[in-house]
């Protein structure tokens, strides 16, 4: 096994992928010879050659809709889009057509393609780069939305939506990209989409999130544990939709306080689903109001003040303090 | 340095076989077997047929919202240079092209009916569903001419789309895409000078739509799209170029929306009646008839006999579409082909309905 970041897990599996089946294909702005802007597809042109690993011109949503119609040859298109922040330009063909073209034509047709967007903020960007708008997709019927939060279940994750016979939204937080490494088998490993993971247990209190923030969510339940003697049990969500409602209800039925955390704005985000599904199925079992530590309902702002907008260790912290103290 | 003009690959040219009077120009009449053209002729009254009688099921009440084709029966000749293995990827007004490469007339009447079920596309029928947002099907085109190209098969992609869809940016992507990558794909404007309300000359000031392909080096051809033997044989050049490796063209057929632009608007607010008259004397279906007429492929007697004969074909596929409406009556399946799996919370809120509609049932 080797330690890999998350950028070169994703790298692996897309190598992995390429070789198995002829059917990958990925393609996007700059991901030939420059790798990617992040290097997730390094050194796949030259291994797989530029008819497999294609550098379109710079068009969003002529590279969703170019992908739908490969996918529609039965092809398995792995498109990237150079920031989530301009995926807004592929919105269209994906709502429009991947999502529904199983249904139109009644089951004859499938769109099994992927669109990889590095995600959120934390990386001192330009405006445009740091956003989270993962609830846009979670939003649309017939997508599948996924954010893995380390470099194993990325790659896991990432195989599992090249093979996924729907069309699966794959974000990827660009401050995990780098921020540290972890044991990456060689052999391959997925893992379904539709399962969300307890990555630490506890007994007093769940806290939920995925992506980039579940990093501070972990400091934060040591945190209580070591300051406060507070065991605090985390879910990492991994697929925002469909959202895997039955570990985090049987967790919150367990400890009866719950706090979701995620950097995307708060109203309307993936929390508020968190929470409503919470309400239809453990109502009863809670002892407080459930928190949401998010990011505000504003502009991310620029890198200066992007570290007092994102939810960080001290706001999960004072959260869940209250949430017990409730 | 100079300032010298640019030499460019392309100019373009406009083409017509038939005149309006169903007057042919001999020296360039496309080859084509007597049995296709009668079937060409055949597929065009069976369309404006289908048509007329949509036009009634939509007025009784008994189909919704759709978009007339009258006048773009012509279309045909394009879709006829298809092989059948090839790829139809039609916007919202190709029923004509659609009928041409074997979709069933009760499955439109399903759809336009309001049942999901009338999307479906039979197993080994490469025609894409009705695509709706105009000009955005035109990359799914240039992909699946990308994977056909991957592929190296001999497969080519065909789709079509109206003049107001040359205004949107996915036709400009799609046409760029497939000059970038020289894939076999044959756009196809069907310029019928109507976006709904808006003319033509409001799309776009360019003088023609076919010089579009210019930008992107493409060769671009303006057709009589009124005259079946023009769009067959300019589709008939792209195809082939496109199958012989030579990359992507553009044919702007130039054609009329004679009926409004759908059934829920009405076309006298923004047009004169003259100029439909106008157009209505160059009918493509009157013209093509003189044409074969003069061929001695068709007579008086015999164009009646078609007609009679694609009216008691429309009359059984109402009745199969009847059939078809009441395998369909179950509301459960609007859940259908949402995902290969279905996942928890799809079932439980289908769950949710059978509940709903169990409980309706008895309260009635």
């Amino acid at each position: 096994m080797a330690k890999m970041t998350m950028v070169q897990a994703l790298n692996l599996a897309l190598h992995q992928e390429m070789e198995k089946d002829d059917r990958v294909i990925v393609l996007g702005e700059d991901v030939g010879l420059d790798g990617g802007v992040f290097r997730v597809t390094d050194g796949l042109i030259h291994k797989f050659g530029a008819e497999r690993v294609i550098d379109t011109p710079l068009a969003e949503s002529g590279i969703a809709g170019f992908s739908i119609g490969m996918a529609l040859y039965g092809l398995r298109p792995v498109c990237e889009m150079q920031f989530s922040g301009f995926d807004y330009f592929a919105m269209h063909q994906m709502e429009s057509h991947a999502a529904r073209l199983r249904w139109r034509s009644q089951g004859r047709f499938s769109v099994p393609m992927v669109l990889r967007a590095p995600c959120g903020g934390g990386v001192r960007a330009l405006e445009h780069h740091s956003e989270s708008r993962e609830a846009y997709w979670a939003h649309t019927p017939g997508l599948k939305m996924v954010i893995p939060s380390s470099p194993r279940n990325a790659r896991s994750l990432l195989i599992s939506a090249i093979r996924d016979p729907d069309p699966v939204v794959f974000y990827e937080p660009k401050a995990v990209y780098r921020a540290f490494r972890e044991e990456v088998p060689e052999d391959e490993e997925t893992l379904p989409i539709g399962t969300s993971q307890i990555v630490r247990e506890g007994k007093d209190i769940t806290l939920i999130s995925y992506g980039a923030t579940l990093h501070p969510t972990i400091e934060a339940a040591s945190e209580l544990k070591e300051k406060h003697g507070i065991e605090a049990e985390v879910i990492d969500l991994l697929t925002i939709s469909p959202l895997d409602d039955e570990l985090f209800t049987a967790s919150a039925r367990k400890t009866g306080r719950v706090v979701v955390v995620h950097e995307a704005p708060r109203s309307f985000g993936p929390g508020a689903e968190v929470v409503a599904r919470l309400v239809e199925k453990a109502f009863l079992y809670l002892e407080a109001p459930i928190r949401r530590v998010t990011g505000f309902d504003i502009v991310i702002p620029l890198f200066q003040r992007e570290q007092e907008y994102l939810p960080g260790v001290y706001r999960i912290v004072q959260a869940v303090r209250e949430t017990l103290n409730f | 340095m100079p300032r010298k003009e640019i030499d460019l690959p392309y100019r373009v040219d406009h083409l017509s076989i038939l005149d309006e009077e169903g007057k042919l120009d001999s020296s360039i009449e496309p080859l084509i077997p007597d049995e296709v053209l009668l079937k060409i002729h055949r597929t065009m009254i069976l369309a404006r047929r289908f048509d007329e009688r949509m036009l009634i099921l939509q007025r009784q009440g008994r189909i919704g919202t759709f978009a007339p084709i009258k006048g773009q029966e012509a279309q045909i000749g394009a879709a006829a240079v298809l092989e059948p293995d090839d790829w139809l990827v039609p916007s919202f007004r190709e029923m004509p092209a659609e009928l041409w490469r074997g979709k069933k007339m009760e499955s439109i009447l399903l759809l336009y009916g309001g049942y999901n079920e009338g999307g479906y596309v039979p197993e080994a029928v490469n025609n894409l569903p009705v695509a709706i947002p105009v000009g955005s099907q035109t990359l799914h085109a240039a992909g699946l001419a990308y994977a056909i190209k991957y592929r190296k098969q001999r497969q080519i992609a065909m789709t079509f789309f109206g003049d107001g869809a040359t205004s949107e940016g996915d036709f400009h992507e799609a046409m760029n895409f497939s000059a970038v990558f020289q894939v076999p794909v044959v756009f196809v404007i069907q310029n019928n000078h109507w976006a709904i309300s808006v003319p033509r000359s409001r799309q776009t000031h360019s003088k023609t739509l076919a010089q579009k392909a210019l930008a992107y080096d493409m060769p671009g051809l303006q057709v009589d799209g009124n005259d079946v033997l023009a769009v067959y044989a300019g589709a008939k050049e792209a195809a082939e170029r496109a199958r012989a490796g030579g990359g992507p063209s553009l044919i702007e057929c130039v054609t009329y929306r004679m009926s409004m632009h759908t059934t829920a608007d009405d076309p006298k607010k923004y047009r004169t009646e003259e100029e439909v008259e106008a157009w209505i004397k160059r009918d493509p279906i009157t013209r093509f008839q003189k044409y074969l007429t003069a061929k001695g492929l068709l007579t008086d007697d015999t164009i009646a006999a078609v007609d009679a004969e694609v009216q008691s074909e429309i009359k059984a596929a109402e009745e199969r579409w009847a059939q078809q409406v009441e395998k369909a009556l179950d509301p459960l399946d609007m859940f259908a082909h949402a995902f290969a799996e279905m996942p928890p919370h799809l079932l439980a809120q289908k769950e949710e309905l059978r509940q709903e509609l169990a409980g309706r049932k008895k309260a009635e």
